[in-house]
């Protein structure tokens, strides 16, 4: 390769390298904006923000999910399987809203330590796979279960 | 080898094959997705729409990466060939960039709830759709062309440090869109059949840019050599 060349692949690579750099250190100086949502142990550790409204993601833990009498009015915990945050949200939920589904609501915690939430986002995980294997998944899960409970009251 | 005449001849000869590969595997991806591929359990039917939209969220990076390397050697070595491929490969990058936006958006709504959020994912895929029109102004804002090669080229180096964002960006932070279902490691998390029209869609969508970018970089060798010699008995002979 000859001198000229050199240079201009060094320079460029120079350019690339720089410009690496300085996205990295601008991304990380908004780690937290770039965050879409922060997890129920988050927000027990006090990261989230106060005094504006943010997200809160994680699975809705299963049999909390409690609609109130006015109608459209539903109370559910979200959770990380290690903290909890109770949620409350007046309006309609998305089609794929289920016990145990991953979501993300936004809203701002009030005075008694309940979210109360104005958006409810499904998150949909990278799994696919047809409804028969889905049910016979269901149906290895709830033997098992049942198997184990047996085993337990056996004892 | 890489003179323009001779491009222009070798590229004429291989678009039929990039465009007839093309057809047979979309017909069959399109086939095997819609109809032998079975239903989603949470989903139903609408998964389907991923046919196009991760195929064409994929494009939108390859062929951006392309562009790239077309860049570093277009302003180390001065290549004609590479800078027109840079900017022959610029709007159809644009395209794939929007469908894979707009089907994005038209399945969010229904699954998430949302047409669209401002999520790590899905802003840096926008921003990579103002990477590509950005190059696309830029070229024919100047007039000289190879000194538009080399402003884009610069401008396609500058933004392929998005690229890995786009890709990591449902790793490093916490996102809505789901992360990778196909990965090169083979994590499965989706069955064979559901699998495979996604990569023949995956080739089909590749060999459509090959032809397209063919057939546009000729268009623009033709024009970038009108006054040459080649050229005019070219369209002297067409003319006869």
């Amino acid at each position: 390769m000859n001198p000229i060349r050199k240079k201009r692949l060094y320079l460029i690579g120079m350019m690339v390298a720089g410009i690496g750099v300085a996205a990295w250190l601008a991304l990380n100086a908004f780690d937290e904006n770039l965050m879409f949502f922060f997890s129920p142990s988050e927000i027990a550790e006090g990261k989230a923000p106060t005094g504006h409204p943010f997200r809160v993601g994680g699975l809705v833990s299963n049999g909390s999910v409690k609609r109130k009498p006015n109608g459209l009015t539903t109370a559910f915990d979200v959770t990380d399987n290690a903290e909890t945050v109770t949620v409350e949200y007046t309006g309609i939920l998305p089609d794929l809203f289920r016990e145990g589904q991953g979501i993300v609501v936004l809203g701002q915690l009030n005075e008694s330590g309940i979210f109360v939430a104005s958006e409810v986002l499904a998150k949909h995980d990278e799994n696919y796979m047809p409804p028969e294997v889905a049910d016979s998944l269901k149906t290895a899960h709830d033997d098992g279960v049942n198997q184990m409970q047996q085993q337990v009251s056996a004892q | 080898m890489g003179s323009p005449r001779y491009f222009y001849h070798v590229a004429g000869k291989m678009i039929p094959w990039f465009a007839i590969s093309f057809l047979l595997t979309l017909i069959a991806g399109v086939y095997y997705g819609l109809f032998v591929a079975p239903p989603d359990y949470q989903q139903g039917e609408s998964y389907r729409i991923m046919y196009i939209h991760v195929p064409a969220a994929w494009m939108s990076m390859f062929i951006y990466i392309v562009m790239a390397v077309a860049g570093v050697i277009s302003l180390v070595w001065r290549i004609k060939i590479t800078e027109i491929t840079i900017i022959s490969s610029a709007s159809v990058g644009a395209s794939f960039t929007f469908l894979a936006l707009v089907t994005g958006s038209l399945w969010g709504k229904p699954m998430w709830g949302a047409w669209w959020v401002w999520d790590a994912r899905l802003t840096s895929e926008l921003l990579l759709l103002f990477l590509y029109l950005g190059i696309i102004s830029l070229y024919s804002a100047i007039e000289d062309k190879r000194v538009a090669a080399r402003a884009i080229s610069i401008l396609a180096l500058v933004g392929v440090v998005n690229i890995p964002i786009i890709h990591y960006s449902v790793e490093w932070w916490n996102t809505l869109h789901q992360t990778s279902s196909v990965t090169i490691t083979g994590k499965q998390a989706m069955p064979t059949s559901m699998l495979i029209p996604l990569l023949l869609m995956g080739i089909s969508f590749k060999l459509y840019y090959g032809a397209v970018v063919l057939m546009r970089a000729r268009a623009e060798v033709l024009e970038r050599d009108r006054n040459t010699r080649w050229v005019r008995e070219l369209v002297e002979g067409e003319i006869k």
